[in-house]
């Protein structure tokens, strides 16, 4: 077994022990710290990546107690690749939003802000790696804390009730999803997914078995959607992102809310199986609430009156196109899904960290009459304000286009004649009216201001990079689509 | 349909109490009335394990006597998934209870919807 195998269980450990070591740190120590160490992740994860696609998936096998018994880390094309992107929106979070931290709390809290943050990428990292299902729960319970605390580290009473109405929202999707993986268990008598998807194939075949095992996937899809915020869940978005430090809003709307949607990914493939889950009415269902989730997303993003909100109801908008590309179904729509999952997260993590600074050079105001003519006073965060919302919209060579392109792809690959025409019809209303309020935006940001002074901002490094890094990425997504969609078909291919 | 209750009936009545729990936490508009709804909600899934888990006539899987027949013992796994279940329920329970002591501190009430309105009226809070 080659070393290489060590590291994603390494990444799960040493996060810990980071999330650890911050908090006996001063502040500063504690930025640098983080910066250096998910540099070091990010490297690891190449080397990772480039393994497994040479050598095709491993199964690490904890504590050497084999299969049915013990815990399993499994790392395939697909979970490197999602590690990898994840891990760099994180460092560039981190080193673009670094000033806001330190302007948005007290200096003696910064240390365990950072804390949190590792703490945080620990539970992405074993959510993305593990192989049991339980395992995912416990996962999934430390990411929501960690979430919450990202919030509250802002302390104006707005943010700790957005936090609560967020962790309420939370508990209930990880109940449910509890009771989801307490009921797969009872019936297939495994834990981890592939002897689970073994047994439920066998299941499935008698048509009792199959509604049981409908009905336990059906809690487990409704626990993770809630968590991740598909519409009718979508509502304590623009509070809880409108409100964070600019680093966890950014975290929270690319990472955490998608690695919920991974997950669930990875137990309908893994857990249950893809020729199951056609049997089951959950994939209509999932098409029919993304359908929602993109029209009535947008519409409320339109008539937002903050640059905040309108960005947070966009991101309720974009999670309902994942959903969308599960709903359709087939390779070709989890492949749509797991593309934007990528180009999503790289594209809403640079806006939420434009609009800040935005905000900044306008009396610190996010509402739009205030943001006229911000953009020629800070041109930077407008050019990257600018290449963001041509992504969202769907402007070729742009991640966003790439992204709707596969959509409509997909939904051509279906059977289902309805669901081409809802596709379709889904993705002309949404880019229209992501054109509208995102070329609204773009037009006033951009249009002179005489009556507040000019001052020109000084231009750091510290965040010119990082937003240029998601920029490159951004471009890369679009322009060389078809690698990402080759390893992401790789990756499924691997799960089976 | 009602025998197969009846015969189930500890899995009956734990289905029940998550319910019971998931409906306080969504409805219930007093933070410490939601948290009760949590814990009942959290306990209901524990109940279904724990009585999953128990086979009537076996022991606990500690070898006794020798026997080292499977048997003998019931399965463990269950009982690791209640104690860490709890363990996580407790964590999350002190979390949200802290914060529900620092809205409270704030606005001096602990119902959401008057909270939700003060926060609209406290300037500082925008």
């Amino acid at each position: 077994m080659s070393f290489l195998c060590n590291v994603p269980l390494a990444t799960i450990v040493l996060s810990l022990f980071s999330g650890v070591l911050c908090t006996v740190i001063s502040g500063k120590a504690a930025r640098r710290y983080t910066l250096v160490y998910e540099c070091v992740l990010t490297g690891l994860l190449v080397a990772l990546f480039v393994h497994v696609y040479r050598n095709g998936s491993f199964t690490y096998v904890m504590g050497e107690f084999p299969a049915p018994w013990g815990n399993e880390i499994r790392a395939g094309v697909l979970e490197a690749v999602v590690a990898l992107t994840f891990m760099v929106i994180m460092g560039c979070s981190v080193a673009a939003g670094a000033r806001f931290v330190s302007l948005d709390m007290d200096e003696s809290k910064v240390n365990l802000y950072y804390a949190l943050l590792n703490l945080m990428t620990a539970a992405l990292m074993a959510i993305i790696w593990t192989n049991d299902v339980f395992t995912g729960y416990v996962f999934l319970e430390i990411l929501t804390l960690t979430s919450c605390g990202v919030l509250i580290v802002r302390e104006i009473g707005r943010t700790t009730l957005a936090a609560v109405r967020y962790m309420i929202l939370n508990l209930l999707g990880s109940g449910l999803f509890l009771l989801g993986v307490v009921f797969l268990y009872d019936m297939t008598g495994h834990l981890l997914m592939v002897p689970m998807r073994e047994t439920a194939a066998e299941l499935a075949a008698d048509p009792q078995g199959l509604t049981v095992l409908t009905l336990s996937v059906g809690i487990l899809t409704i626990g993770l959607s809630i968590k991740s915020g598909l519409f009718p869940f979508h509502f304590w978005m623009p509070d809880t992102y409108g409100k964070a430090t600019p680093t966890s809003a950014s975290v929270l709307s690319s990472l955490v809310s998608k690695c919920y949607i991974f997950l669930l990914i990875k137990i309908y493939w893994r857990a249950i199986g893809v020729d199951v889950m056609m049997h089951m009415p959950v994939g209509n269902i999932l098409f029919v609430l993304g359908m929602l989730g993109i029209v009535l997303g947008s519409v409320s993003a339109m008539r937002a009156e903050d640059i905040n909100r309108m960005v947070a109801f966009s991101s309720a908008a974009q999670i309902g196109y994942i959903f969308l590309g599960i709903g359709i179904g087939g390779q070709e729509g989890y492949t749509a899904a797991l593309f934007h999952i990528l180009a999503h997260s790289v594209t809403k993590s640079m806006i939420f960290l434009t609009t800040p600074r935005l905000a900044e050079v306008s009396e610190g105001n996010v509402a739009f009459r205030y943001l006229q003519g911000s953009a020629l006073r800070d041109r930077n965060a407008g050019v990257f304000f600018l290449v963001g919302a041509l992504s969202m919209i769907g402007i070729p060579i742009f991640a966003g286009f790439a992204s709707k392109l596969l959509f409509g792809l997909a939904a051509l690959e279906h059977q289902s004649d309805a669901k081409l025409v809802l596709t379709m019809l889904a993705l002309a209303a949404s880019s229209m009216l992501n054109a509208l309020y995102f070329i609204r935006t773009v037009i006033r940001i951009y249009t002179p201001n005489p009556a507040v002074r000019d001052y020109r901002r000084r231009h750091s490094a510290a965040y010119n990079i990082p937003m240029m890094v998601f920029t490159a990425a951004n471009l890369f997504l679009g322009l060389f689509s078809w690698v990402a969609v080759r390893l992401i078909q790789l990756g499924l291919e691997q799960f089976v | 349909m009602l025998e197969n209750l009846l015969a189930n009936y500890e899995e009956a009545v734990a289905v029940i109490l998550f319910g019971i729990g998931f409906v306080m936490l969504l409805f219930q508009r007093n933070l410490i009335k939601k948290l009760i709804g949590l814990n009942i909600m959290d306990n209901g899934v524990f109940l279904l394990l724990a009585s999953m888990g128990y086979i009537s006539g076996r022991k606990a899987p500690i070898i006794a006597d020798g026997v080292q027949s499977t048997e003998a013992y019931i399965n463990p796994v269950p009982a690791g998934l209640v104690l860490t279940g709890i363990v996580v329920s407790v964590s999350v329970t002190a979390i949200m209870l802290s914060l529900t002591v620092r809205l409270y501190k704030r606005y001096h009430t602990l119902n959401l919807d008057e909270i939700y309105i003060l926060s609209r009226h406290l300037s500082e809070d925008r």
